[in-house]
């Protein structure tokens, strides 16, 4: 037998590695899969390059007025930067925006470090976010106390509104959620057919209905002189309608439990709330973040149907001033602004998901 | 070992699943520090009755007493004989959103509530004792099946839980793995645990059992002490149960 000798590295051949091996690999290994390939490219570029010039290419961003943007064939930008204010704050008064402005950067410096692996205090401060934040940030925008100038809330409006109705929807609905998910699997017969009840009802009407309800026939009801504010209103109606989706989904991983871990934590002498606190929802929940997240996402876009009962969110406010006469055709800009602004909560809420799924994965179950 | 005052007592328990009667007057009385090894074919109610002595499952009539405490409705009770009862399941169980060492702590933490120090302290004790304190940073699902066994039982033993029972501890194991599991329950048997076992390894139980209990359709048929039950069973199911157990 001869010695045996280490064979030297060599480098890999190059048409495997490289940019030219990965085309040849990805998109060119087989006659079909290159002609496929020729034609996806040709229509992908054929569509973004007209995309790509109106948005950023002919664009007019910077000038006064709409006579700055006739001439132009690109989009036109200083449209939104002309309005941005009204879409942010819709007609809460001018001198007060800074309220506002706080309240979100609270917001930002209070949920922003969950998006990062090494901050200090993620835990205070979530919950701080999630208790502190809406009591101060709710005086912060009514106003009416500390000094601070009354503000009604028919006067809140744009992005702010959205992200309101937004915020107090999933922090509302998710603990609802999750309540009513526990006591539709309860032993209890009456406990149980409540839950059953509520889901069944909020999931079967439509949110348009349930804001019209709400908006218009909820005070005929009410006795003369009692009135409750419309937003108020608004936003039961939309958390109770999306907690009957969360319950739903949350329902969905409690099911996913196996006995076992109900009953070992009852061996250990666990008592309910223990067992499903400690136990049985951290895994549920768990398993069901991509559910919860897209129950977030269809919120938050829903918020947009408070305009049919005259509340202005930020879709409402393009919407009105893409009619302005001052302004050429501009409705384009305006939608595709506004589509932008919800595609960065949206897109956000999704990223997260997927960051706090990997965070909690925890080996294979066996 | 063993004295005279009794840990469990099982008087004509019976227990039915809707109409299926599966635990036919149960009578057992088991003595402080007592090791017990229970066996019989599938289905024949072993599981179901161990599962009774820690209201895993309600018995219907009859009286289970747990060291003097006797299982009823009252919460309060059922508390009490679980503090007492340690319970270690065929497929471990474990949390497998926690680690080892939180898997041992939640139950001092949240039940004993000692403070997380202190139940650090005791959990890495235990794990010591299993002879896995290296993994108890690890989540559940990277163990073996062996060290998740030992995590499980470290887990019970954490909570000094006076009565230990074993749901076929070793059968979702490995040849390899299992003597790991036994060694450890060896040595819990050695210092005076009361131990209730359901298990089909014949070798554990002619080592460390006081009495064997054979169980089929829901009855206990015979028990003895290991050595004239495995050499002189009495019964004709016995002993057909032994002929096929010892034939493989
Ligand atoms: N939740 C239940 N509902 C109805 N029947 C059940 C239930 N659990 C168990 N049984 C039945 O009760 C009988 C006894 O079950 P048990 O689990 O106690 O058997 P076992 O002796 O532990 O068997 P094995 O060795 O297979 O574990 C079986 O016939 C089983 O089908
Ligand atoms: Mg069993």
């Amino acid at each position: 037998m001869s010695d045996f000798k280490a064979l030297p590295d060599l480098p890999a051949p190059t048409s495997s590695t490289g940019l030219a091996g990965w085309f040849r690999s990805n998109l060119f290994s087989t006659p079909i899969n290159s002609v496929v390939s020729v034609i996806s490219i040709y229509f992908i570029v054929s569509f973004l390059i007209p995309v790509l010039d109106w948005a950023f290419v002919s664009a007019v961003w910077t000038g006064e007025g709409n006579a700055a943007c006739e001439q132009a064939s690109g989009a036109c930008w200083i449209f939104i930067e002309d309005r941005i204010s009204i879409f942010s704050y819709g007609i809460y008064p001018a001198d007060q925006t800074w309220r506002l402005d706080i309240a979100f950067a609270l917001l930002a410096v209070s949920f922003g470090p969950q998006f990062f692996d090494k901050f200090p205090f993620k835990m205070p401060l979530a919950i701080f976010s999630l208790t502190a934040f809406p009591l101060i940030s709710f005086y912060l925008i009514s106003g009416g106390a500390f000094g601070l100038e009354y503000v009604p809330t028919e006067r809140w409006g744009g992005l702010s509104l959205t992200l309101i109705l937004a915020f107090v929807g999933i922090v509302a609905a998710l603990p609802i959620g999750v309540v009513v998910a526990l006591g539709r699997r309860s032993e209890m017969p009456v406990i149980r057919s409540v839950c059953i009840g509520f889901i069944e009802l909020w999931r079967g009407i439509p949110l348009i209905s349930v804001l019209f309800m709400s908006s218009v026939m909820l005070p005929l009801f009410l006795p003369e002189g009692m009135n409750f504010d419309k937003l108020l209103r608004a936003l039961i109606g939309i958390t109770m309608f999306q907690s009957a989706y969360m319950a739903e989904v949350i329902r969905g991983g409690l099911q996913a439990i196996p006995r076992g871990q109900y009953e070992a934590a009852s061996a250990m002498g666990l008592g309910y709330w223990g067992q499903m606190r400690l136990v049985v929802l951290p895994q549920a929940l768990k398993l069901v973040i991509p559910g919860i997240v897209n129950t977030f996402i269809a919120l938050f876009k829903d918020t947009t149907l408070v305009l049919i009962i005259g509340l202005l969110d930020v879709l409402a406010l393009v919407q009105s001033a893409i009619e302005d006469p001052a302004w050429g055709a501009v409705e384009t800009e305006g939608y595709v602004f506004a589509a932008f602004c919800f595609w960065v909560f949206c897109f956000s809420m999704s990223r997260y998901s997927q960051k706090l799924e990997r965070k909690l994965h925890t080996g294979h179950k066996r | 070992m063993t004295s005279n005052k009794s840990a469990i007592e099982l008087v004509g328990m019976n227990k039915w699943y809707g109409d299926f009667h599966v635990l036919k007057d149960i009578n057992l009385n088991v003595a402080e520090g007592e090791r017990i090894v229970i066996c019989g074919p599938s289905g024949s109610g072993k599981s179901t009755m161990i599962r009774c002595i820690n209201r895993l499952e309600e018995h219907q009539t009859g009286k289970i007493i747990v060291n003097g405490i006797e299982l009823t409705e009252d919460l309060k009770r059922i508390d009490k004989v679980r503090k007492e009862v340690g319970m270690c399941f065929q497929h471990f169980n474990l949390f497998p959103h926690l680690t080892v060492l939180e898997n041992c702590t939640l139950g001092l933490i949240w039940v004993r509530k000692l403070p997380k120090k202190e139940a650090e302290d005791v959990a890495m004790h235990f794990l010591e004792r299993v002879k896995i304190p290296e993994q108890a940073e690890k989540f559940p699902g990277q163990l073996s099946g062996g060290q998740q066994q030992r995590v499980a039982i470290a887990r019970s033993l954490c909570m000094s839980p006076k009565i230990m029972l074993f749901d076929e501890p070793t059968s979702a194991l490995d040849p390899e793995m299992i003597k790991e599991v036994l060694d450890v329950m060896v040595e819990l048997a050695d210092e005076g645990m009361t131990m209730l076992c359901v298990t089909h390894e014949m070798g554990f139980a002619k080592k460390v059992a006081d009495r064997v209990i054979f169980m089929d359709v829901g009855q206990i048929v015979e028990e003895n002490n290991p050595h004239d039950f495995f050499d002189h069973p009495q019964n004709d199911r016995t002993k057909l149960f032994l002929s096929q157990i010892i034939g493989h």
